[in-house]
């Protein structure tokens, strides 16, 4: 067990690593040189700087130098907590950045305990009551869940409660605290916006998960073992909870290392048409409005942080599931 | 069909005996005839194919024709009858109409002018298959300035939405068929190597695999998608957004064909092939390669979907194809704000090809995928 989270461990570190080239490509690719755009936007905003600052910011930068110099010098101070300059926004990165990242994370993280709770009870729901009504009511939601994209169906659900409930479902916040320092009522008000983004957000996982759990539960539920239980006289309940169900998690534990990157990417999207504070809007635009390394350090951050909330959803999964711990072994 | 030509009758057969006859490839098919849904799914995936083969045909005006007269014009049905009953199909025109309290000119269709509608008659000019023509599917007989086929509505420049969703529907198709196609490439090459090779290389690419996997793909794709040179045509934005998309994409593929081909090569027949003397070129060629050929059918025709979803957001998103390029995404990226959904709510248009492809799409890999495996 230790060796397996030695190498997850490395693992991870080594998509961290893949995570940071990729971001460095992306400060990197747009043509020009950094210091040159910065320069020219300082001065379409009326300031000048002087050849020895150009000069001085192009050495900070390793400008000229090879790439992998400049790669070293860029990772050093990333990991010293400067992530660079935002050009549009002439403040630092970080500051720019600020709760919007944890506001992600914590779309996603919900998203992850709605697909959950959520595709548990259904599956096993459907598994032990097939071609039931409900049943086949779950499985046409289910493929709805993955056929429409959840960018389309935000888009589909804010049109409808506009155009029918007159309301307008956007946001994480009312209005009066979108600005507002963090209090225990923008907290309250917070959980009462969040719902409806993660089950936008989840949908689609979930329908994937249940359709999975649904089909191993059924597999389990016609083996030998099962009518054992019966015939010993356990309770129906009993008999589908204790056994057929736990076995039948395995999906749970080998798709969960998959949800998380799938619903991180999934929350930048529906952010921008429900006009969310997270990181997703900002790193559209910092991306069209070609502000290197604003986009670069989202990208970053969203990557470490996926790698870090899949690490932990891998200890969780195995102090849950003894399988998994043994079988490692 | 040569022993029917040459006088030779088949014996009858029964059941039993056909069944034991079949190729797989026969055997596949019965099965997957027996999946209505995937049939049903099939019908529309090849006709969504067709449309994007005569999407200038179907077009009624110029998808890039700009007009401020016809700005945000609600969708307008093609009425097929006169009043007195006899048959002649038309739409009514449009008039300019000043507003009494801007005293802006603002453009209304207008029920007492009708306009009639041939069809096969002559349009806005385009290559059919490298033949020019100007002939489509229906056209105005002498229209005034302004005057369309709005069958679902413009948009805020004028254009035809009806028109720009034929042209879409082939970029977007065409699109996951060529994403498609380089992930099945590499799907195959690597999960074949990956497979074949065992080891320190099975190993390698495995964690490849794992680790592509483990990254939010959104902001990667965003971030290279971005990194393309503004001034590049429309054609080079294509291939490269798609060589993108499927950068990301091959690892499903690739575990696919691993899997498949792990499993075969403990099987019996394989053996008897090796011990048979045949070489190990033949062994992958002739002996596994038909066996897992229909899953990897299958597995192809459930990663288009998404494929064509990731094009779609990309596009979506402002990042993917740009304008001038026509896809469903970018006709969706009109209907962003709710602002312009409330005004015109019919930009929501391409939504319904979108979700109909990738519901056929699934039901369609579903039925192949149970179909794949005809002895099970």
């Amino acid at each position: 067990m230790i060796t397996f989270m030695v190498r997850r461990l490395l693992l991870g570190l080594f998509t961290v690593w893949l995570i940071s080239m990729l971001a460095f490509a992306i400060i990197q690719l747009p043509p020009g040189d950094f210091v040159d755009s910065y320069i020219a936007n300082l001065a379409a905003g009326g300031a000048t700087v002087s050849a020895d600052e150009a000069n001085a910011m192009r050495k900070l930068y390793g400008m000229g130098q090879p790439i992998y110099v400049q790669y070293g010098k860029w990772i050093v101070r990333v990991i010293a907590g400067d992530l660079g300059e935002s050009m549009e926004w002439r403040r630092p990165v970080a500051e720019v950045i600020g709760d919007r990242i944890w506001l992600t994370l914590l779309l996603s993280f919900a998203a992850l305990l709605v697909t959950w709770s959520l595709a548990l009870p259904i599956g096993i729901y459907s598994a032990v009551r097939q071609y039931s009504l409900a049943d086949y009511v779950f499985t046409l939601v289910g493929f709805i869940g993955i056929a429409v994209p959840n960018f389309l169906l935000a888009l589909i659900i804010l049109y409808t409660a506009f155009r029918y409930l007159g309301m307008s479902v956007g946001g994480l916040f009312s209005a009066e605290y979108a600005l507002a320092p963090w209090t225990w009522d923008k907290v309250k008000d917070l959980a009462w916006h969040l719902p409806l983004p993660a089950l936008i957000l989840a949908l689609s996982g979930t329908a994937q998960l249940i359709r999975i759990m649904r089909a191993n539960l059924l597999d389990e539920l016609r083996k030998p073992y099962v009518v054992t239980a019966r015939a010993k006289g356990l309770s129906e309940m009993r008999t589908v909870l204790k056994y057929p169900v736990r076995a039948a998690l395995n999906p749970f534990a080998s798709n969960i290392a998959y949800l998380f990157p799938y619903l991180v990417s999934g929350s930048i999207i529906i952010s921008i048409v429900l006009g969310l504070p997270t990181v997703g809007p900002l790193l559209v635009r910092a991306l069209i409005a070609q502000d290197v390394y604003l986009g670069g350090a989202i990208v970053l951050l969203l990557g470490v942080l996926t790698v870090i909330g899949t690490f932990i959803s891998d200890l969780v999964l195995m102090w849950v599931d003894p399988r998994l711990r043994h079988q490692l072994d | 069909m040569l022993g029917a030509l040459f006088g030779r009758r088949k014996p009858a057969l029964s059941q039993a005996e056909r069944f034991a006859m079949a190729t797989q490839l026969q055997l596949t098919w019965w099965r997957f005839k027996r999946h209505k849904v995937a049939m049903v799914s099939l019908f529309i995936v090849a006709l969504f194919y067709v449309i994007a083969l005569g999407a200038d045909f179907l077009a009624t005006t110029d998808p890039h024709a700009t007009d401020a007269r016809t700005s945000y014009i609600a969708p307008q049905p093609i009425h097929f009858f006169e009043a007195d009953g006899s048959f002649s199909p038309h739409v009514y025109g449009l008039k300019g109409v000043r507003d009494p309290r801007t005293f802006k000119l603002v453009y209304t269709v207008d029920p007492s002018r009708h306009v009639a509608i041939d069809f096969f008659a002559p349009g806005y000019s385009y290559t059919f298959l490298g033949i020019p023509t100007t002939t489509h599917l229906f056209a105005l007989r002498n229209p005034e300035r302004g005057d369309g086929i709005f069958i679902l509505g413009t948009d805020q420049l004028g254009r035809d939405i009806w028109s720009r969703l034929m042209v879409a529907t082939r970029v977007s198709l065409t699109i996951g068929l060529v994403g498609v196609s380089i992930s099945l490439f590499l799907g195959v090459l690597l999960g074949g190597i990956s497979a074949l090779y065992g080891g320190i290389v099975d190993t390698l690419i495995q964690r490849t695999i794992e680790v592509i996997r483990s990254m939010p793909t959104i902001p990667l794709w965003l971030g290279l998608a971005a990194a393309l040179p503004n001034d590049w045509s429309v054609t080079q934005v294509y291939f490269s957004i798609t060589i993108i998309i499927s950068l990301l994409a091959w690892t499903d593929l690739a575990r696919v064909v691993r899997g498949k081909f792990l499993a075969l090569r403990e099987e019996e027949f394989v053996m008897a092939a090796e011990l048979a003397g045949a070489s190990t070129g033949r062994i992958i060629f002739r002996h596994m390669l038909p066996s897992f050929l229909s899953h990897i059918i299958a597995a192809v025709s459930l990663a288009l979907p998404a494929m064509i979803i990731s094009e779609t957001s990309l596009s979506f998103l402002g990042l993917g194809l740009r304008p001038p390029a026509i896809s469903w995404g970018i006709l969706l990226q009109d209907a962003q704000s709710i602002q312009s959904l409330a005004l015109a709510p019919w930009l929501l248009a391409a939504a319904v090809p979108v979700i109909l492809v990738i519901l056929a799409f699934n039901f369609l890999g579903d039925g192949l995928r149970d179909a794949a495996d005809p002895y099970g």
